[in-house]
């Protein structure tokens, strides 16, 4: 089916030198409330980021007057719908430079995007005695999958480790790499830590050996431009929540080669050219890995969060952020009895941290009683906790529309905390 | 902020930094571990049980001032009890802490445990209150590990 493009939005950032988060911050209407009587700070965007107005007005236009099912009708509202649903995989592609819009599969999330992977190519083409990569600073949903299939198959799992900065040795990746590395699966930001991981790298000597790589980017997505042709992965995953679309909205992209060798993830509607009681003919990319009906509302909402991006200007979003994550690691750095934890040389977003003789979850505790929303916890990532020897961390991780000024209250309630418990 | 000095009050302050019964129990006939996915808290308790009686309880592990300080703090109540009344404290700690026991109108054992009356005011801090307790509710009934999430 020829993919019907919506219109795309005109994407010229504005040509204003500095970031004007002010502006920035009327586009998002969570951020306006009071929480514990405190203006919202919202510094959680790791676990999931907010929503604009342009995005909400999206998904809300296909729920107010184009609601009904895709690829299925021949009746106007269905029409509406797929192409308001394709259009966004159209923007999909441009997003991440995929070559063809058929390699950008919708899945509902990071986790899915990887299970998608482990069953259609994991189960097809990993065996007895094949040996599966990943690294010390993996999310849960980049472990358990691949462990399944280890046992499943009777393949290795083989842990590329890290330092106490939170860098993966690369020099211990080598290493690990032979003739029966059959798949290597990498984060491209740790969400736990913030470190950057040279996927670059990891890609081009895996293909050394023939293997596959996945690129988990649920963390790197948010912050920076991604070019699957350039790093020449195999695999690209990422979440639409936390890329300022809602839940329930995401992205596997796979070079085309690949997923048409590859096995379906689900069966069922959608996902066929024909079925009889003896055969079904598949249908092509990307339905093949579609069955059923998807998120529409979220992952046309997706579409909009990527014009959005567009609009306001990744590059300067970038920069800006990188400006809040520096402004936090210095003022942290300065406060007695707290320690960061991740200090790798390149970091995006996140920042975890500790207080002596402080709980994590009584830090949470005690910033939410002053407005300030932090991840207190493990962040699926229990591996990496136990690198580190702690049972959790607290953890801000940074947006575009923060300013210093929350990084400022942040620390203030940080005192608090020390106040409360020495 | 305070709400916030309701639930870390000096005396949970102060269990947390010096919990009571501290320690593992050379004589426990019985022993559980809970464990809270969600927090990654963790905690022991041992039990020496004769007769039906509590004759002595102590814990080990880690976790946040709230469940440390509430570990501490039942370990002082239970012990000496009987099975019964252990179970039956647990009950109304476990009451009051979710809202459903009003510790100033209705008669109730918990005495000093009154303390955490405050964390019904932080739903997502109650499975830190009660993890001791329904570890020690496990090591009661001869379980061997109990989790939050099941
Ligand atoms: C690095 C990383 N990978 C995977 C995931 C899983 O994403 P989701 O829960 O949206 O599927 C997350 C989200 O927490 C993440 O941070």
């Amino acid at each position: 089916m020829a993919a019907i493009v919506e219109e795309l939005i005109s994407i010229r950032p504005k040509p204003s030198d500095g970031w004007n988060v002010e502006r920035i911050r009327k586009d998002f209407p969570v951020l306006r409330q009071t929480v514990n009587g405190k203006p919202l700070v919202y510094l959680d965007n790791a676990a999931s980021s907010q929503v604009p107005v342009m995005v909400i007005e999206r998904g809300a236009q296909y729920i107010e007057q184009e609601h009904s099912n895709i690829h299925r009708g021949v009746h106007y509202l269905s029409m509406r719908a797929t192409t308001a649903y394709e259009g966004a995989r159209e923007k999909v592609k441009r997003f991440i430079n995929a070559r063809d819009v058929k390699e950008c599969i919708f899945v509902r999330g990071a986790t899915e995007g990887v299970n998608l992977v482990m069953h259609g190519y994991g189960r097809k083409f990993i065996g007895e005695g094949d040996e599966i990569i990943i690294s010390a600073l993996e999310h849960h949903a980049n472990i358990v999958p691949w462990q399944m299939l280890c046992e499943e198959r009777g393949a290795k799992l083989r842990v590329i480790p890290m330092n106490d900065a939170g860098e993966l040795l690369m020099d211990e990746y080598q290493a690990l790499l032979n003739e029966r590395t059959k798949f290597v699966a990498v984060t491209h930001v740790s969400n736990a830590l913030g470190s950057v991981v040279p996927v670059r790298d990891v890609i081009e000597s895996a293909h050394k050996y023939g293997a596959p790589v996945l690129i988990d980017g649920a963390q790197w997505a948010p912050h920076a431009r991604i070019d699957v042709q350039d790093l020449d992965c195999d695999f690209y995953t990422f979440s639409g929540h936390k890329i300022f679309a809602p839940t329930g909205s995401g992205v596997v992209y796979g070079k085309a080669d690949l997923l048409e060798k590859m096995n379906p993830f689900q069966g069922g509607g959608d996902m066929i050219k024909s079925v009889t009681f003896e055969k079904t003919i598949y249908a092509d990319l990307p339905n093949k890995f579609e069955a059923g009906t998807p998120a529409i509302a979220s992952q046309i909402g997706l579409g909009a969060a990527i014009d959005y991006l567009n609009i306001i200007g990744r590059e300067k979003a970038a920069a800006y952020e990188h400006q809040l994550l520096s402004y936090a690691t210095e003022r942290i750095s300065a406060l007695e009895g707290v320690r960061i934890i991740g200090t790798a040389r390149e970091k995006l977003g996140v920042l975890s941290f500790t207080i002596d003789g402080v709980h994590p979850h009584d830090i949470g505790t005690i910033l939410d009683q002053q407005g300030i929303a932090v991840r207190a916890g493990h962040h699926c990532a229990q591996p990496v906790m136990k690198r580190f020897n702690l049972p959790a961390t607290a953890r801000a991780s940074f947006a575009f529309y923060n300013t210093t000024e929350e990084i400022d209250q942040l620390i203030n309630a940080i005192e608090k905390v020390i106040e409360v418990f020495v | 902020m305070s709400e916030l000095s309701e639930l870390y009050q000096q005396v949970i302050l102060d269990h947390n930094k010096k919990p009571r019964n501290f320690r593992k129990l050379e004589t426990a006939n019985r022993s559980a571990e809970g464990y809270n996915p969600l927090c990654g808290d963790q905690l022991n308790i041992y039990l020496q049980v004769e007769d039906d009686q509590l004759k002595d309880v102590s814990f080990e592990g880690s976790g946040c001032a709230i469940s440390k300080a509430s570990a501490s703090m039942m370990t002082q109540a239970v012990k000496g009890k009987s099975k019964q009344e252990a179970e039956l404290i647990f009950d109304e700690f476990h009451r009051m802490v979710t809202g459903r026991l009003n510790e100033e109108k209705e008669p109730n054992q918990l005495g000093r445990l009154t303390i955490f009356a405050g964390v019904r005011d932080f739903p997502v801090r109650v499975k830190c209150a009660t993890l001791a307790w329904h570890t020690l509710h496990a090591a009661l009934n001869n379980q061997p590990t109990i989790s939050t999430e099941n």
